[in-house]
Order: C-alpha cells, then sequence, then structure tokens
C-alpha cells in the first residue's frame, strides 16, 4: 500500500516538472516563469485543484510515441481568487514548446465546460509555440474545439487571456474571443502571421515585438487590453480584475467592504470644467473622485483615448464607467473610440454591470478618413450597445452635448435611467458658431449680427435647461455632490428588470 | 477704527490680511484679475472688486485701478502686503491724495529706503553697521591695495557695471588685491565697456538675518527679534526660522537697536524689516531695509505673540504702541517652509494647473499667539502650533502670472528641534497634487545635518545640492518602519479583497502573516500579528516594530505610530504595494507572500530606456515648429525644436554634434512631460 502512495508522488514530482529542469532554467532565463508558477501566482495560495494531471498524447508519428510526458504541455484546474472561483489553463512551454495537440485542446475543453455548466470565469495563460506539428489536423481540431467554447462561453463567464509569450497563427483567436485579453511587456507577441512570412509576401521587414508586442496590440490594434510588467505583475493585476467581475451571468457584480463615505462631497468638481468652453479638463480626475477610494481599473487605456473606459466600485459595488475625454480631441467620437466603447458597454450588459457615462462630446470626428472608414457603421455600434443594455444606466453630462453624439451617449432616449447634467452642460444641436452659420447665412457679412445672433443662441441654448425643461434631463446637479447623486442613483435602480423582446440574437453593425 | 480696508494684493498675503481685519471687526474689500474670479482671497472678503486682465501690471500693480475699487467701495484704508504697490511711493501719494490711510510707512520713508545707494548712506549716519567699502573711482592696483588694507582682508574687488560673477575677485591678500584690481578692470572692460571698479568687505560664511522693527507716528519704535533667512535658492527665500541659531543675545540687541535707529532716523511708521548681512564671527553689515510686512513675518509672530498686521492697521489709525521693548519677549522657535508651484527634480521649473488634490496639515494653536489670543482662524491647541497661511484651494488654479508660492507652512515649538520635528510631520501631511511643487524639497532641508546644526550660509542650498535635487534615499533605520507600515497596511487591504461577496463558503481565502517588503533596493521579510489595537512587524533578521494607525484602505494619508514615534505616508497606488512618499522620498514598495517575492526575484530587472540619444519634451506644451530634418546632422547648441508652454516659446537646442534619425512630433502636436520629440545617432 505504501508503495503505491509513494508511487502516486513519484509520478506528480515527475509531472510538476513539465519539460524537466533544464527548460524549467531556460524558460526563467528568458524572464519567464513556469506554467505552474504562474497559477500559483495568480490563485489564491494552496487553492489550486489540478485536472488531467498525467494525460499524455496519443500521437505516434515522427517517433512522438516514444515521448510522452505528463500532462502534454498545459496544467489545467480550478481555484480561488480571494475565495472566489475561477477555472484556469495554463500552457506549458517547457513540454513541446507548449504546443497544441489534440489532447492539450481536450483538457481545455474540459475545464471550459465545466466553468460553463458551474458558472465560474476562465482563465487562459498562453505561452505556445502553436500547433502540435506532428499531430497535423488533430491539433487544427483541437483548436476549433477550444473556439467553439469560447464562443459558447462568451456572455455566460468571463473569460480572460493572458498572452505570456507567443501566441501566433491559429492560436490567436481563442483569446481574441474572450473578453480581455493582457499581455507581458517585451515577453510576449501575438500576431496572425509572423516576420518572416510578412517579410516574404509583402517585403516588409518588422519585428516580432513591432509586429505583435504588447506596444502594439494596447495602442495601434487595440487587440490587448493592457499590458503588464512582468509575469508576477500581470498575475497580480489579473486577481485585481477579477475582483471587479461576476462570476457569470446569473450573478450581480460583486460587492466588498469599503471605506469612502457614498455621500462625499467634492467640491473641487464644481471648478473641474474650465471657463473657457474650447479649453480641454482631465475627465479622468472625475472618474477617481466619483469612485470608491479612488480605485478605477482602466480598460484600453492606451488605445482611443478621447474615450475612457474602466471599472469602479460605488458602495462597494462594481460600476463600469464609459466616459469622453476632453484632453484628445476634444473628446469627439470616432471610429476607434465607438469601437472600444461599444465593446465594453456590451461586455457589462452582458453580465449585469451597471454603466455610469459620463459625457463632454463635441460630436463625431469629421473627415474622409473616418467616412472612408466607415464611421456610420463604427459609430451605430455604440449606439446599438447603449441602446440594447438593459442594465442600471446614470449619464451625468458635464459640459458638451451636442448633436449625434449627445443621442449616442446613453442618453434618455436611449432608456437612460437616470440623466443628470451639471450646470455647465450645454445640449444643443452644435455649437452656437456653427449653429448661427446655418441659421443666418445671409447674415454672413455682417460681423457684428453675427456675434450678436451667436450670443444669443449660446445664452438659450448653451445650458441644461432646455434639455431639462422637455424632461430629458431629470434633473440639473451640482458638480460637488456627483458621488452622492449617482451613487443613490444605482442604488435606486438595483432591483431595476427591463427585458427586450425574445429574438435569436440582434444583428448589430459589425 | 477703519470700518472698511481694501486689500490691494492677493493670494495667501491677501488672505492672511483679511483674517485680522475680521478678527478687528473691519470689512474687507479684495481686489482680484481675471485669473482670480474664483481665487480664495475673492471668497474670504466682504466685498470684491475686478480690477483688470491678468498680467499684474495691467490690474493689481495699476493705481488708478486700485484707486478706482477705493472710491467704488469706500474703503477707508488700504493694506498693500508684499510685492504689487507695498513700496511705492506714488501709490502711497495718491492715497494722500484721497484721504485714504495706508497701511505702512510714510511715503519719505519709502523714498529713502528704496534707494540702494541713499538707505547705506541714511544708515551710515543713523550709526548702523554698514559692510566697509570705497564707492569713489579707484586709479591705480596701488590705490586699491591701500583702500584694501584700510577695510581689511578679505575684500572683493567689484566693476560697478558687473554681474553674474563677471568682473568680480576675492582678495585675501596685497598681492592678490594688485592682481584683481587688473583683472577685473580688464574684464569689466571687455564684459561691459566700462572699467570703473569699487572694493568692499568680502563677508565670509555670510548669513542673512534680519530685524523685525514695528513703529508708530508718536516716536516709538521697538524691534520684535531677528529672523535668519539663510536658506536661500537665487535670492528667493525658501525657509525661514526666528530666533536665529545664530546670534546671541547681545549681537540681538545691538542688531535691534541699530534697525530702530535706523526705522527713527527716517521717521518710520509701521511694520518694516532691516535686513543684515552677518559673517562667521557674528560681525554684521546693512544690506537694505523693506518697508513693508515681510513674506515671512509669522514665524515673528509665532515667537512673539503679536500679530503684526493688526499692529500694522492700528498704527495706521493713529494709535501709539501698546508695548515697550521691555514687553517683547522671545518664547520658543518657529519655522517657515515656503511651498513653491516648482518642480525640484526639474531645476524648480515652475509648475502651473490645476490643484486636483490640496489638503494642508491641520492646524493647531500653541505658544505666544495663543497665549496672546492672538492667533488666527480656528484650531485646536496642542503642544507644538502648525499655521499654514495659503491663498489656494483644491480645484484651484495655478496660474502663470504671478508668484509660484501657494503656502507658507509654519510650525511653532519650545526649542527649535521640537519645531524642526513638528514640520517634518506636517510637511509629510500636506497633500498636493496636480502640480510640481518643492514639498520633498523642503522634507529633505528639514533633515539635512547642516540644517538641523544651525550651522548653514546663504549658499546652503548652492553648495549643498550643487546638481540640483534628486529626491531623498532614507537610511536603513527609516527604510524598515516604512518597510514595516507598508506590511501591515497591505495585510489589513488584502483582508478586506476577501471579505467579497461570492465566494465559496469554507474555502475562503486565508491571509498569511508572512511578507516580504520590498522597496528602495532592500528586501525585508517579516511576520505581522495583529491584534484588535494594532500589529507588531517582526523582522526575520531581528527587531520589531509596533504599529497603530486609523488608516483603512483607500486613505490617501496614512499616519502610524511606530514605537511611540510618528510616521506620515502620503499612499498611492501601485501594483502589488504602494507608492509612498515621506520626508522626501518617493517609494514604490511592494508587499509580496514569500513565495511572491521568491518568483519576482527571477523577474528582469527592466532599465529605463536611455533617453540620452533622444530629445524629450521638458514641460507639456505645443510644438510650434520643428527646425531639423531627418537624416540632418546638428551642431551643439542648434536649435531642434521650438516648445509653447505657459504663452511662452522655448527653444530646445542640441546638446551634442549629432545626426537626427527619427522625429516623432511635428508643428501644432500638444506634448506631454518626456514625450519623445526626435532621436539621434
Amino acid at each position: 500500500m505504501k508503495d503505491i502512495l509513494h508511487e502516486l508522488e513519484e509520478r506528480r514530482k515527475d509531472a510538476r516538472l513539465g519539460g524537466g529542469q533544464r527548460r524549467i532554467d531556460s524558460q526563467h532565463k528568458k524572464g519567464k516563469l513556469t506554467a505552474r508558477e504562474r497559477i500559483e501566482l495568480l490563485l489564491d495560495e494552496d487553492s489550486f485543484e489540478e485536472f488531467d494531471m498525467f494525460k499524455a498524447h496519443r500521437c505516434t508519428e515522427f517517433g512522438m510515441d516514444a515521448d510522452k510526458p505528463a500532462g502534454d504541455g498545459v496544467v489545467t484546474g480550478w481555484g480561488t481568487i480571494n475565495g472566489r472561483m475561477v477555472y484556469v489553463f495554463s500552457q506549458d512551454f517547457t513540454v513541446f514548446g507548449g504546443s497544441l495537440s489534440e489532447t492539450h485542446a481536450e483538457k481545455i475543453c474540459k475545464i471550459m465546460d465545466m466553468a460553463v455548466q458551474n458558472g465560474a470565469p476562465v482563465i487562459g495563460l498562453n505561452d505556445s509555440g502553436g500547433a502540435r506539428i506532428q499531430e497535423g489536423v488533430a491539433s487544427l481540431a483541437g483548436y476549433a474545439d477550444v473556439f467553439q467554447r469560447n464562443i459558447m462561453a462568451s456572455g455566460v463567464v468571463p473569460q480572460i487571456s493572458v498572452i505570456m509569450g507567443p501566441c501566433a497563427g491559429g492560436a490567436v483567436y481563442s483569446p481574441a474571443m474572450t473578453d480581455f485579453i493582457f499581455m507581458v511587456k517585451d515577453s510576449s507577441y501575438m500576431f496572425v502571421t509572423g516576420p518572416d512570412v510578412v517579410k516574404t509576401v509583402t517585403n516588409e521587414h518588422v519585428t516580432a515585438e513591432e509586429l505583435g508586442g504588447a506596444i502594439t496590440h494596447t495602442r495601434k490594434s487595440s487587440v490587448a487590453d493592457g499590458a503588464f510588467e512582468n509575469d508576477v505583475e500581470a498575475m497580480i493585476e489579473v486577481r485585481r480584475l477579477v475582483d471587479f467581475l461576476p462570476l457569470n451571468n446569473r450573478e450581480k457584480p460583486p460587492v466588498r467592504p469599503f471605506f469612502d463615505a457614498p455621500d462625499r462631497i467634492e467640491e473641487s468638481l464644481d471648478t473641474l470644467i474650465p471657463e473657457n468652453p474650447n479649453q480641454p479638463y482631465d475627465m479622468k480626475e472625475l472618474i477617481l473622485k466619483i469612485g470608491d477610494e479612488g480605485d478605477f481599473y482602466e480598460i484600453q487605456e492606451d488605445y482611443a483615448k478621447n474615450i475612457i473606459t474602466g471599472f469602479i466600485r460605488l458602495e462597494g459595488q462594481t460600476v463600469g464607467v464609459v466616459a469622453n475625454q476632453p484632453m484628445v480631441l476634444a473628446g469627439c467620437l470616432d471610429i476607434d473610440s465607438s469601437r472600444k466603447a461599444a465593446r465594453f458597454v456590451r461586455f457589462c450588459d452582458a453580465f449585469e454591470i451597471p454603466i455610469l457615462t459620463f459625457v463632454d462630446v463635441p460630436g463625431f470626428l469629421p473627415g474622409t478618413s473616418q467616412e472612408y472608414g466607415g464611421v456610420i457603421k463604427h459609430g451605430a455600434k455604440l449606439l446599438f450597445a447603449y441602446g440594447e443594455a438593459t442594465v442600471p444606466k446614470v449619464t451625468v453630462i458635464t459640459r458638451k452635448a451636442y448633436g449625434g453624439a449627445y443621442d449616442v451617449m446613453a442618453s434618455k432616449h436611449l432608456r437612460g435611467d437616470f440623466n443628470y447634467a451639471w450646470p455647465t452642460a450645454q445640449i444643443a444641436v452644435m455649437g452656437a458658431k456653427g449653429a448661427v452659420e446655418i441659421l443666418y447665412r445671409s447674415e454672413l457679412d455682417d460681423p457684428e449680427k453675427i456675434a450678436k445672433r451667436t450670443q444669443d443662441y449660446e445664452d438659450r441654448f448653451a445650458n441644461p435647461f432646455v434639455a431639462a425643461e422637455k424632461g430629458f434631463i431629470d434633473e440639473v446637479i451640482q458638480p460637488r455632490s456627483t458621488r452622492r447623486r449617482v451613487a443613490r442613483a444605482f442604488a435606486s435602480l438595483r432591483n431595476k428588470k427591463l427585458t427586450n423582446p425574445w429574438k435569436k440574437h440582434d444583428n448589430i453593425p459589425l | 477704527m477703519f470700518n472698511k480696508i481694501l486689500i490691494a494684493n492677493r493670494g495667501e498675503i491677501a488672505c492672511r490680511v483679511i483674517k485680522t481685519a475680521r478678527k478687528m471687526g473691519i470689512q474687507t474689500v479684495a481686489i482680484y484679475s481675471d485669473a482670480d474670479k474664483q481665487a480664495l482671497h475673492v471668497k474670504m472678503a466682504d466685498e470684491a472688486v475686478h480690477i483688470g486682465p491678468p498680467p499684474a501690471n495691467q490690474s493689481y500693480i495699476v493705481i488708478d485701478k486700485v484707486m478706482d475699487a477705493i472710491r467704488e467701495t469706500g474703503a477707508q484704508a488700504v493694506h498693500p502686503g508684499y510685492g504689487f504697490l507695498s513700496e511705492n511711493s506714488k501709490f502711497a501719494e495718491a492715497l494722500e491724495a484721497e484721504g485714504v490711510a495706508f497701511v505702512g510707512p510714510p511715503k519719505g520713508a519709502i523714498k529713502a529706503m528704496g534707494d540702494k545707494i541713499t538707505s547705506k548712506k541714511i544708515a551710515q549716519e543713523a550709526g548702523v553697521s554698514t559692510v566697509p567699502g570705497y564707492m569713489g573711482l579707484i586709479e591705480d592696483a596701488d590705490e586699491a591695495v591701500k583702500i584694501s588694507n584700510e577695510i581689511g582682508y578679505p575684500v572683493m574687488i567689484k566693476a560697478s557695471a558687473g554681474g553674474g560673477g563677471k568682473g568680480m575677485r576675492i582678495a585675501w591678500t596685497d598681492e592678490e588685491a594688485r592682481e584683481g584690481f587688473q583683472s577685473s578692470k580688464n574684464e569689466a572692460a571687455n564684459s561691459f565697456g566700462d572699467d570703473r571698479i569699487f572694493i568692499e568687505k568680502f563677508v565670509t560664511q555670510p548669513r542673512h538675518i534680519e530685524i523685525q522693527v514695528l513703529c508708530d507716528a508718536h516716536g516709538n519704535g521697538v524691534y520684535l527679534g531677528e529672523r535668519e533667512c539663510s536658506i536661500q535658492r537665487r535670492n528667493q527665500k525658501v525657509v525661514e526660522e526666528a530666533p536665529s541659531p545664530f546670534l546671541d543675545e547681545a549681537t540681538r540687541k545691538a542688531m535691534g537697536e541699530q534697525a530702530v535707529a535706523l526705522a527713527k532716523a527716517v521717521g518710520y511708521t509701521s511694520a518694516g524689516t532691516v535686513e543684515f548681512i552677518v559673517d562667521g564671527s557674528k560681525n554684521f553689515y546693512f544690506l537694505e531695509m523693506n518697508t513693508r510686512l515681510q513674506v515671512e513675518h509669522p514665524v515673528t509672530e509665532l515667537i512673539t505673540g503679536v500679530d503684526l498686521v493688526e499692529q500694522m492697521i492700528r498704527v495706521a489709525n493713529g494709535e501709539p504702541l501698546s508695548m515697550t521693548q521691555d514687553d517683547v519677549k522671545l518664547t520658543g522657535w518657529a519655522i517657515e517652509n515656503r511651498l513653491y508651484a516648482e518642480d525640484p527634480y526639474r531645476g524648480f521649473l515652475p509648475s502651473i494647473g490645476r490643484l486636483t488634490r490640496y489638503r494642508p496639515p491641520a492646524e493647531i494653536a500653541a505658544g505666544p499667539l495663543l497665549v496672546n489670543d492672538k492667533w488666527q482662524g480656528k484650531a485646536p491647541s496642542g503642544a507644538a502650533a502648525v499655521r499654514n497661511d495659503t491663498g489656494v484651494f483644491e480645484g484651484g488654479e495655478i496660474s502663470m502670472y504671478y508668484d509660484p508660492m501657494i503656502a507658507k507652512l509654519c510650525t511653532w515649538a519650545p526649542t527649535r528641534e521640537q519645531a524642526i520635528e513638528a514640520m517634518r510631520v506636517a510637511l509629510d501631511s500636506f497633500e498636493v497634487e496636480g502640480i510640481g511643487h518643492n514639498l520633498p524639497f523642503l522634507s529633505a532641508v528639514m533633515d539635512h545635518p547642516k540644517f538641523i546644526s544651525g550651522d548653514m550660509t546663504t549658499a546652503f542650498i548652492a553648495e549643498e545640492y550643487p546638481e540640483g535635487f534628486e529626491g531623498v534615499t532614507l537610511d536603513e533605520d527609516d527604510l524598515r518602519r516604512v518597510a514595516a507600515a507598508a506590511a501591515a497596511m497591505y495585510r489589513v487591504a488584502e483582508i478586506r479583497r476577501t471579505r467579497v461577496s461570492g465566494r465559496m463558503d469554507n474555502h475562503e481565502r486565508h491571509v498569511g502573516s508572512e511578507w516580504v517588503v520590498l522597496l528602495q533596493g532592500h528586501s525585508f521579510p517579516v511576520t505581522v500579528e495583529a491584534d484588535h489595537d494594532g500589529s507588531t512587524v517582526v523582522f526575520k533578521d531581528g527587531g520589531k516594530l509596533r504599529i497603530t494607525s486609523d488608516w483603512t484602505p483607500g486613505d490617501s494619508l496614512a499616519r502610524l505610530d511606530i514605537d511611540g514615534e510618528p510616521l506620515v505616508l502620503k499612499v498611492g497606488k501601485a501594483t502589488g504595494g504602494y507608492r509612498l512618499r515621506t520626508r522626501g522620498a518617493d517609494l514604490k514598495v511592494q508587499v509580496f507572500s514569500p513565495r511572491q517575492a521568491e518568483l519576482a526575484a527571477l523577474m528582469p530587472e527592466k532599465l529605463p530606456p536611455d533617453t540620452s540619444k533622444m530629445l524629450l519634451c521638458p514641460m507639456p506644451g505645443l510644438v510650434v515648429k520643428v527646425d531639423v530634418e531627418v537624416g540632418q546632422e546638428v551642431q551643439e547648441g542648434q536649435a531642434l525644436c521650438t516648445i509653447e508652454a505657459m504663452k511662452m516659446e522655448n527653444i530646445l537646442r542640441a546638446e551634442k554634434k549629432a545626426i537626427v534619425t527619427k522625429i516623432n512630433a511635428g508643428a501644432g502636436d500638444s506634448l506631454a512631460v518626456d514625450e519623445v520629440i526626435m532621436e539621434f545617432e
């Protein structure tokens, strides 16, 4: 009996070594941790329960039957993050370069099926050279099996991908369909085709880092939602994100004890809006002063900075924030910002996370590059996302809300629950100058008359009261009491029930 | 007494005057420019009059506009504060003509003391010690040697037209005097086209010490002790204290009596300051007299219990002084630190913008001002006093138009040591965000051995920080205190995280007591033993610290008690820990479990990118133009690019010969600090 117990321990020991000490050392030399070390950091201490530790591949081609390491290049299982259950798979680069075989895929599929069934997020730690070439189409089938599960799990449980090494070719499409992708700076890259193929086909010379590194994907392509300094910090920050997310779509967002009075008054917000309406200000200051303890988890911080998206807490509970950023492109909407915000709004709606919107938008960005790029359909994504969302929606217009962009930004007309405006708000079809030029075209050569008309227009429309008279604004509020007003608004919406008509699915303008 | 007084100033001094006027039951009128519509002094005053556009020469110092404001509001007296019109005899004249009282000296005294040469002459006549020197023209080197001997070595040989150290020599012997005269003369002729030379006593180990005088219109005058203002940066005072750690009673008395004699000689009334330069042997020489309230007057108030603004108003109202010299008692020690909107890490460049956070330490009343019932505003009493004279508020704007000083933080305590300690805690408790500021630098000065010993000269900053200020490195003891605090705080924050909803019953996370704290290149393995009152942090390598605090996660300021000693930390967010600022140090602190620490040690250290071959934007601003192209070879000193910031055009030049390899910005781009403008090879 004792021998049998001993043998189990020996087998476990062997499995835990993955591709062996030499490869582990090499992984460390590259500044990367092993699959198991990453799991240790991701999950609460001693909470990991492993599946399929001894699962091995079934390939016999190319002499593969001689080498059947336990676990087959991926560590899978479940554990907890601050006591809340998550499923995790972590690819082991020390075993066949983390390549995906049929059995490797089966392991991932197993925990994904359980995650959906048991209502817990899936976190994938990607570090893989790609398909297991020796297995041929079986490996491709494995990818597709994972893809299908990503699709089925989408909107049911949160899916988070962390790219911690190579992720190329078909492998990119599984992370691509998850809710969030994070990367580790300098040690991860993602692309469909690598630098060598790029060079052959298009004659472009580009490094892997330039083509698909963390900087590229957080700033240019928007494929990644954030990037971290190293493996340790990445795991710490993913834990922090999970603290904000519900475990599944049947659950309310998490609540935790908080040390910040919901009725905290911020007098400095009374002077946030500069006197000159064309002068920018930092919308992040407002977000940080409204949220509990100034804690803000920003999503896509480095991309389309004219709109800000991320999570805060109010009274300890997660709220998604979308806000125009006047510091960048005057806060206008364009293709990139619309796409960024639309995806964020849909994530929140899918997981019952209430949405707080701060509006200071002068309109859509004009220009051929925007029109040729299809700003009509991309802008419509955000409009669509807000309109279909049934979660509690609270909107505060701080300054400009002009034209169609006013409608888009979680207006009353898109079933906004609470639509507040600061006294500095200007809700109009356009700015005074533009409006007067259209309305009084015949007087354009008389600057005095035009100045008077402009002033008249400003007096009439450069305020929130015209909209308030019509009930499009529920209340004009003092900037200083915004936290209290917004917190109370969400408190009153805790039991909100709103259902869209039955449909197979909608047809958002993709 | 006056019913209404107008304060012809702005910022902290306007607020300061308003406080006393209010206490005396006098109505106050503020004036303000466009840039100050929302300013604190406007909010505090009973009335406020707008007087023009932001630049001071179109508003605050336009006599006609101030006179209009006086007429409009019917103010009976004007307090000018410091700067602006405070030493403008024409303004005093205009007020006199209008029959409005000027809260300051008579115009004659302003005029007499406003001119350096006249004032020195008057001082000499009044028996005030002045720097010995020869003002006439010096014919040749022999005469220079003769004069030098009369004055006594060391002497300074200076070009009349000189400046910036040019045409200036210090001589300790006849030989040096002879040589110095010749070379100064040549240099002066070459540089200024004016070879006139004069010689004066060279003051070694100079200290700037000034005497506060107070005179009424009835011939009474007293001196209220001295202020030591040796800690200056380019003639801008940074730290002041009263009394001076250097003076003895006899010198104080001699300086004080001479100062009063000078004041009487010019028929001075109101509060004034006689500035002296004092050498290492306590010889003192008259520099100049400031005919107004000084910026650093609070330290005098704190040790004498006299409200100088109140005295000025009473004197202006014709009242005789209510005190004699015998009544003036100096009690305890007061220190003032000037908080400037200047970034110490960037050569003290002025910093403007929105004060997103401004939380001064709580004021505490103590000392003579409290005893005499002259304390301004409400503050609980304590053993040491904390006073903050300020003109700004959270959410306010620091504009480019005025002085970058935003607050004067003062402490008073029975001894100098205690006053310094109170100042350290007060500085650590001062939260300022949104702009660059010199709080870390002030903290560094308060911990500097030379300052602590009181052994400083006016060259203190230039000598101790020749390369500028690069932040503070904490010593091991302080690091341990910070590490212990971080561990105890982090543990509390982690426990809170485990209280989130949706967790698996009976399988909750257990937060451990073993931690490894990493900061400033050190690693401290500790055990945190928590109980109901606080935590005991046991260091693996020996020693333990007991910590109590009311800090809760998210608080941006942590006040801790560590083994009975206070520690105040500004707490910012950082992955796996905090950004902690204390005592002028800015630390990234990570608190890891032992396993996390073990794995973190495997992570490569990422060096900051080499920026020596890049042109970085030195300030937030707008690119006006780029003067070079990719591939171009540039020479040292060649203009590369023009950045407009604070409405000023700044030309950025090549530091060395190089070839431009990449240009990342074009005209019209708005850049943040440290954004890469171009790269070189």
